[in-house]
């Protein structure tokens, strides 16, 4: 199916991401072309079979519940561009 | 200098018998990064002085005969993998200042065995590429002909393996991204079973089919590295508890007798013929080794390729809503409020074609198209996993094609998104469904190389390494190298 513009606009603020309006052209034909690639998948048959989601035959582990420290906020910190006392800063949320 | 072509097992071998120390290969590996990587662009890090220094210390080891198989020998790493105190960028401008607190797993079980990393190979941005040209740090070349593209994602690796920068590199492999550069510079490349590597500090793309794994010289090569980095661990929560066999010990069984499955899918429009004929030829090898060759048949074949690109976005999506300008990685500048820093540091820090994969992937699990594409795609990921199935009740492994061509040139398939991603049209089942698989050198077409690729059963890595190294014990395409005396 073909996008329009409103359906460019509308995925990327989902995606949290800026398209300008130089980019959406380029944007719409390539994810067009993509999507009529995908479309491909609705020719076959699948009403008889379980959705995949990985390849391994496993439920998810559960591990003893133990306190251990291996946080280190300082180090992690350090790839933060904005942090003060601790924290991590974002522009205000609240007026 | 050391011959430019020694194998981590030659490497060893001279190591244990005294004949050369591991700062001599050590400073010959960064020497030829100096003199050759300006054209190749293979590494984005080159660790000079750290590489050294653990020479330094395996060479100490060995005089007091501590030291393993492969104690002192060089390699790199994808800088996808995270390493303690370097960048990993993952070939982004997001990640380009990242500083890793910690080391992968791979990373970690490595340098505990011995190895020395020299440095950070260049990839495709965030691994979504097949030809290494999406890197924030420009574009790889193929070191078999320097206008043309390594293949991707690891194309650094690869580049790197064959120019005889080091012995060997890790890599990951989501849709082919080993094995189709290794096929395209004439290595070797092996992609294990899923969750059979901890996926433990290797940066998230798609994490029901992101698979770490080896490129390096020969399967037998390959073998040893398994050996260190293979099994369980805690870390990763779908890393698989199993035991792991000692490769090395399998590699001589003979293959007489036993099945090999060629999928009549394969050889249909869209293979190069004279690539046809070497997989032709390559099967003959097997036959006289006394093996049994059979059709087969993966009738759901064109679909894996539309599927995976439904299921690899959808997870990318996800995966990549991490970045967000607050605990790491770029952030923009002067944000308005919070929305505009999301907006703004994804949209500044990520490139083209990982903006393209967050779009498609966010576009198919959006509310109104969940069903018709993520769900279906899921469906019949299950069905390509069956097919797959039934033909390992028949045969031992599957044989084929790595690539439907040998390399392209830079700049052929970028503007065309569907036509890159059908270069993984042999390799991405073997991800869908969780399989071992390796690409092999198996002749030249028009000067270039061509792989061979084998896929086994789950968790079979032993069978599969068993087969590629019969190959390579028949053959020698896997010592044709650019560069080298028989080239």
């Amino acid at each position: 199916m073909a996008l329009s513009k409103k359906d460019i606009d509308y995925i990327a603020h989902l995606a949290r991401l800026d398209i300008s309006s130089d980019e959406a052209p380029l944007y719409t034909e390539k994810l067009t072309r993509i999507l009529e690639f995908i479309d491909e998948l609705g020719k076959v048959d699948t009403n008889d079979l379980l959705p995949m989601a990985q390849s391994l035959d496993i439920s998810q582990r559960l591990r003893a519940d133990e306190a251990n420290v291996s946080e280190d906020r300082d180090l992690y910190q350090k790839n933060a561009d904005v942090i003060s006392q601790g924290l991590y800063l974002v522009p205000r949320v609240i007026e | 200098m050391t011959p430019l072509r020694l194998t981590i097992a030659e490497m060893s071998n001279l190591l244990a018998a005294g004949e050369i120390s591991s700062t001599e290969l050590v400073k010959d590996c960064l020497s030829r990064i100096s003199e050759k990587d300006d054209s190749l662009n293979s590494f984005i890090t080159v660790l000079n002085e750290s590489a050294l220094i653990a020479a330094k210390s395996a060479d100490k080891l060995r005089k007091l005969d501590k030291a393993g198989p492969l104690t002192g020998i060089p390699m790199a790493h994808k800088d996808i993998f995270c390493a303690k105190g370097t960048i990993t960028s993952c070939a982004s401008k997001m990640l380009a200042n990242f500083e890793s607190p910690y080391d992968a797993t791979v990373v970690e079980r490595l340098s505990n065995a011995g190895m020395i990393s020299v440095g950070k190979t260049n990839m495709d941005e965030f691994a979504m590429g097949s030809s290494s040209e999406t890197s924030f740090y420009g574009p790889v070349t193929n070191p078999w002909n320097k206008s043309l593209s390594p293949g991707g994602s690891s194309g650094g690796s690869a580049a790197a393996v064959a120019a005889g920068l080091v012995p060997m590199a890790t890599g990951t492999d989501t849709g082919g991204s080993i094995r189709q550069p290794a096929a395209l510079c004439g290595i070797t490349g092996f992609k294990p079973s899923y969750g059979r590597i901890s996926r433990y500090g290797i940066v998230a793309f798609a994490s029901s089919l992101d698979q770490a794994g080896v490129l390096a010289l020969s399967a037998e090569d390959v073998a040893l590295v398994m050996q260190e980095i293979a099994g369980f661990d805690p870390r990763d929560s779908t890393s698989a508890d199993k035991p792991v066999p000692n490769y090395r010990a399998s590699l001589d069984q003979s293959v007489k007798g036993r099945r090999i499955g060629v999928p009549k899918e394969y050889f249909n429009e869209g293979l190069d013929s004279d690539y046809a004929d070497v997989i032709r030829t390559s099967l003959d090898v097997f036959s006289q080794m006394g093996a049994e060759i059979c059709e087969v048949s993966l009738p759901n074949l064109s679909f894996a390729v539309p599927t995976y690109y439904v299921v690899c976005p959808a997870e990318a999506s996800s995966n990549l809503s991490r970045y967000d300008g607050v605990r790491f990685g770029y952030r923009a500048e002067n944000p308005i409020d919070l929305e505009d820093l999301y907006k703004r540091t994804r949209s500044e820090g990520f490139g083209d074609e990982v903006k393209r994969r967050i779009m498609t992937g966010t576009y198919v699990l959006s509310a109104g198209y969940y069903d018709a594409y993520y769900l279906k795609a899921q469906k019949v990921r299950q069905l390509i996993a069956e097919d797959l199935r039934r033909c390992f009740e028949q045969v031992d492994v599957l044989i084929g094609p790595t690539t439907p061509t040998t390399a392209f040139a830079i700049g052929e398939k970028i503007d065309d998104p569907v036509k890159m991603y059908l270069n993984d049209i042999y390799t991405v089942s073997a991800n869908l469904a969780g399989l071992p698989a390796i690409s092999i050198p198996c002749g030249i077409v028009n000067g270039l190389p061509t792989g061979l690729h084998l896929i086994g059963p789950q968790f079979e890595e032993a069978r599969v390494l068993n087969f590629a190294h019969c190959f390579q014990t028949e053959t020698n395409w896997h010592k044709f190298l650019p560069g080298s005396e028989r080239n």
